[in-house]
């Protein structure tokens, strides 16, 4: 096993292993923490295939202004821990279903795909900032901007609901 | 061995690289605590510390004994995990956040290996944003730390803190946009060659003259970020009787704190780095005789420090002091000898009484000016450092414009 596989699986394996906490845990601020070490290892993995713009981003954004939000919040309002409901019935078989669906779908994903992904890792298509600019700025500048349009109706939304006048 | 020690040469010499800065910044930040005590009671008309060693420069030594031998208790009813990750969490990212720093520009010749100083790779291309990334973590030492203690004024602490970086956070980032600007880079190494396009300009040719906007941004925002006075309202004694850290003791409490001076001589590097010109001179290039002015400190220095310490109290001062200044004269005069070594010690020498002058504002600040009130915290971050950095950017990017549409180089 060469050291990049390596590395891969321990941060693969790390990934899961925060996901399946972060359901586990019982304190809302474990669970928190849980995310954020997901975050943090699935930058590790885009490091690895070579996109160091979008590691870095995935940590500013996601691990740092996001989730210190979600923490914030969480010391904020003190929450305990979470109760848990006697579990419902109905839920067990569609549940089922719909896990064994997507494992399907991304089974058939990867299996499909399987080569494409390979030559990715080995180019590192995204990891120049330039490239990636260009591809915002230029190509995909109109749906880039609608987006932050929509991120900005979103934000004067909750600023609005927050500051609802008291009749 | 010495098979395994050639096909892993690189990775050796990282680990001993890593060794070696980390022993460098450990011993910077306890005599940083000395400094600041020392220059603090200056400015207060006071001595400072003066009874451990001569002129109380085993202190920091005492100090860090003191802290390792502290009786350290674990309050009741404390989230135990997060407990104990926060003070490792909030360390360990400082530490890690020096690595990305790079010290000097030409490579040291050893057993037959290029040695950069610095520890991150050369072709490190996000490195600014690494160190973004690295702080932005940085927040959650301090507001887990106010959480789990399971105490009032911790958890007022932990969150004043999160709500003071998010803030400042963004001023931060938005503020060096215009050097990135200037520089075209990300990297580091590239910022300070970006300053030295003209050599002969020497000063004049910085980023400080065009961003003075954006300096003054991320240096304020570096300072909140940092908890420094007077943005340090997470652990307001008067109000919160120590924040965050309330319930730490012994060495998880010097964990904090060494944290804390950790970031300290980041945010001195990056400032240098980022405004300052890093290791380059500020005289034109053209002026060879300025590669004697660390030999023209050193030297005086060195025979100051014997004078004052064959006439010292005690005699531990009249035999350490004089010995101290007898080698910093002789590498003062080492300097003068071997010109090679003189012209490799430049860039560090630059870069280092460049930091050294931060840490010192840094210092004089804590001596001068009052907290800010937690209104006037949020009203400055939001109000006028976010728009300032703004309209930073805006005619940073204008004037780059111009620049290339109608060529004026």
């Amino acid at each position: 096993m060469t050291a990049p596989l390596v590395v891969f699986f321990g941060l693969a394996a790390l990934a899961v292993i925060g996901a399946v906490s972060l359901i586990l845990q019982k304190h809302p601020i474990h669970s928190a923490l849980s995310l954020i070490v997901v975050m943090v290892a699935l930058a590790g993995l885009y490091l690895l295939m070579g996109a160091e713009f979008v590691a870095a981003v995935q940590i500013i954004v996601y691990g740092g202004a996001i989730m210190v939000l979600f923490v914030f919040v969480i010391m904020l309002l003190n929450a305990g821990v979470e109760e848990h409901t006697s579990l419902s019935k109905m839920a067990g078989p569609p549940g089922l279903l719909l896990v064994l669906a997507l494992a399907g779908f991304i089974a058939a994903t990867v299996a499909r795909s399987g080569a494409s992904v390979q030559a990715a890792t080995q180019t590192g298509a995204l990891s120049s900032t330039k490239g990636i600019s260009e591809m915002v700025f230029k190509d995909f500048v109109y749906p880039f901007e609608l987006t932050s349009f929509l991120v900005l109706v979103a934000i004067l939304g909750a600023t609005v609901l927050a500051h609802r006048e008291k009749s | 061995m010495r098979a395994l020690l050639t096909t892993n040469a690189e990775l050796v010499i990282t680990i001993v690289k890593i060794a070696l800065l980390l022993f460098i910044v450990l011993t910077v930040n306890a005599y940083l605590t000395w400094f600041e005590r020392k220059v603090v009671a200056h400015i207060q008309s006071r001595w400072g510390p003066h009874r451990v060693g001569p002129h109380g420069l085993l202190q920091p030594l005492a100090d860090g004994l003191k802290f390792l031998f502290k009786e350290d208790p674990t309050p009741a009813g404390v989230d135990k995990f997060v407990y104990f990750l926060a003070p490792l969490l909030a360390l360990a990212l400082a530490l890690t956040s020096i690595a990305i720093i790079p010290f000097g520009p030409d490579p040291i010749r050893l057993f037959g290996h290029d040695i950069y100083l610095g520890i991150a790779p050369l072709n490190l291309n996000i490195g600014i944003l690494a160190l973004f990334a690295i702080t932005a973590l940085g927040v959650y030492g301090v507001a887990l730390a106010g959480w789990s203690s399971n105490s009032k004024y911790p958890l007022l602490g932990g969150l004043r803190s999160s709500a003071q970086m998010i803030s400042y956070e963004l001023a931060l980032t938005m503020s060096v946009v215009g050097v990135l600007l200037m520089a075209g880079s990300f990297n580091l190494r590239d910022i300070i060659n970006a300053q030295a396009r003209h050599p002969e300009r020497g000063i004049l040719g910085w980023n400080i003259w065009p961003q003075i906007l954006g300096f003054f941004c991320f240096f304020t925002a570096a300072v909140a970020e940092t908890n420094r006075v007077p943005f340090d309202l997470p652990e307001a004694e008067s109000e919160l009787v120590a924040g965050f850290h309330t319930e730490y003791a012994s060495f998880k409490f010097a964990m904090f704190f060494i944290a804390e001076y950790t970031s300290m001589i980041t945010v001195s590097c990056l400032c240098t780095i980022m405004f300052f010109g890093g290791w380059l001179s500020p005289f034109p290039a053209s002026w060879t005789v300025t590669h004697y002015l660390p030999s023209v400190i050193l030297i005086p220095f060195g025979l100051w420090v014997i004078m004052d310490g064959v006439r010292y109290e005690t005699i531990f001062g009249r035999l350490v002091l004089p010995a101290m200044g007898t080698a910093i004269t002789a590498l003062g005069l080492v300097l003068i000898v071997f010109p090679q070594v003189n012209a490799f010690i430049q860039a560090p020498f630059w870069l280092l009484s460049k930091i050294l002058t931060f840490l010192f504002v840094y210092v004089w600040m804590r001596g001068t000016l009052p907290r800010f009130r937690y209104d006037q915290l949020m009203a400055f971050g939001w109000k006028l450092l976010l728009p300032l950095s703004i309209v930073n950017v805006i005619l940073t990017s204008f004037v780059i414009l111009a620049k290339m549409q109608w060529g004026a180089q």
